[in-house]
């Protein structure tokens, strides 16, 4: 009665920092290359840099601003909801009460799409319903809740709700479809 | 944009922050941690992006924006910003603001949809890794169904928003 997930190919790959100055300056190349370019475009055509500097300055305090609570919320999902529970809960769900899961643990804050695929083939090879596990890869990628949080920032609340209301049943349609299509095939996905 | 979400954002994070630092300290510090972690390790990126939206929209007219993505645009715009969506891997945090500075600067909502919803949803760069785990006919049947939707989802939101 083993119900427990292999937890390795789990955490988010991009979470450790650099640890000396020349990979600090490795990570940040690309802003110090585009922080060159401002400086001497600024230098050589002041006039024509003004409206970058200050659209730079505009989109910088957006951002700042919308990744602390972003990343605070990360930090505590990390601690207070265990990701192996994920798998354990849709596993054996089935109907309706299975998809809304799918889609609650789809929307939580969990890295990256390609961190899904071995979540995903292990819950089919549990015996998940395909549907299930194809509404939770694709609320993972279009319904993640820090991404509706910047969304909501740059785009306004009323896009991210109207994209929101549409991929819902999107989701769903496209996880009934791959069912279908998929019938002789899903009782033996492997997992590599 | 709203200040009002902005300012519900921080209270709602920071208070549930505050109620596990009361219940647990231990815990809330490495939430704390995990929080500083995830904050740095999005920054190069969003710097980056930042800074080429400072240059895109600094130095490209806005009326070209306007004329290329925009609602005079036809439907090839539509279907090459989905194609380009659906083929690119660029997270989120990324894609994001960039469209959200592209709307602002006059490109049409169907188009930004359509750019959003396909990378989001169709990982063509992944799709090799998607292959190995789901196999072949699942991994091509989502990511075509998922094409399909988005264009589906970005052509009603072009209908619905204005």
């Amino acid at each position: 009665m083993n119900d427990q997930l292999a937890p390795a190919p789990m955490s988010t790959p991009h979470n450790t920092l650099p640890q000396s100055p020349q990979e600090w300056m490795k990570v940040f190349r690309f802003v110090l290359l585009i922080a060159a370019i401002d400086l001497i475009g600024w230098l050589v055509a002041p006039g024509m840099f003004a409206p970058v500097a200050r659209t730079t300055w505009d989109y910088l305090a957006e951002a700042i601003v919308i990744l602390i609570p972003v990343a605070v919320l990360m930090g505590l999902f990390e601690v207070s909801m265990p990701k192996q529970l994920i798998g354990q809960y849709l596993g054996r769900e089935s109907g309706w009460k299975g998809v809304a899961l799918a889609f609650v643990f789809g929307a939580l804050p969990t890295g990256p799409l390609y961190v899904a695929f071995p979540i995903a083939a292990m819950l089919l090879q549990k015996g998940a319903r395909p549907l299930n596990v194809m509404v939770l890869l694709n609320a993972w990628a279009a319904l993640k809740l820090p991404q509706l949080t910047v969304e909501t920032q740059f785009l306004g609340p009323t896009f991210m709700l109207v994209r929101v209301a549409l991929t819902i049943p999107a989701t769903i349609a496209i996880g009934w479809l791959v069912e279908k299509f998929n019938r002789r095939q899903v009782s033996a996905p492997r997992a590599p | 944009m709203s200040s009002l979400f902005t300012a519900s954002l921080y209270g709602v994070v920071f208070g549930a922050l505050a109620l596990l630092a009361l219940r647990d300290r231990a815990q809330a510090r490495r939430a704390l941690q995990v929080a500083l972690k995830s904050f740095f390790s999005m920054l190069p990126i969003m710097l980056t992006v930042i800074g080429f939206i400072g240059l895109l929209l600094g130095l490209v007219p806005p009326d070209w924006i306007a004329r290329y993505l925009g609602g005079e645009a036809s439907i090839w715009a539509t279907l090459g910003v989905l194609a380009l969506g659906a083929v690119l891997y660029i997270a989120s945090i990324v894609s994001v603001p960039l469209a959200g500075s592209l709307l602002r600067a006059g490109a049409s909502v169907t188009t930004i949809a359509a750019f959003l919803t396909g990378l989001m949803m169709v990982g063509t760069l992944t799709l090799p890794l998607e292959i190995k785990y789901l196999g072949k006919r699942m991994a091509l049947t989502r990511n075509a169904l998922s094409l399909v939707f988005a264009l589906i989802i970005a052509v009603v939101m072009g209908m619905i928003l204005r």
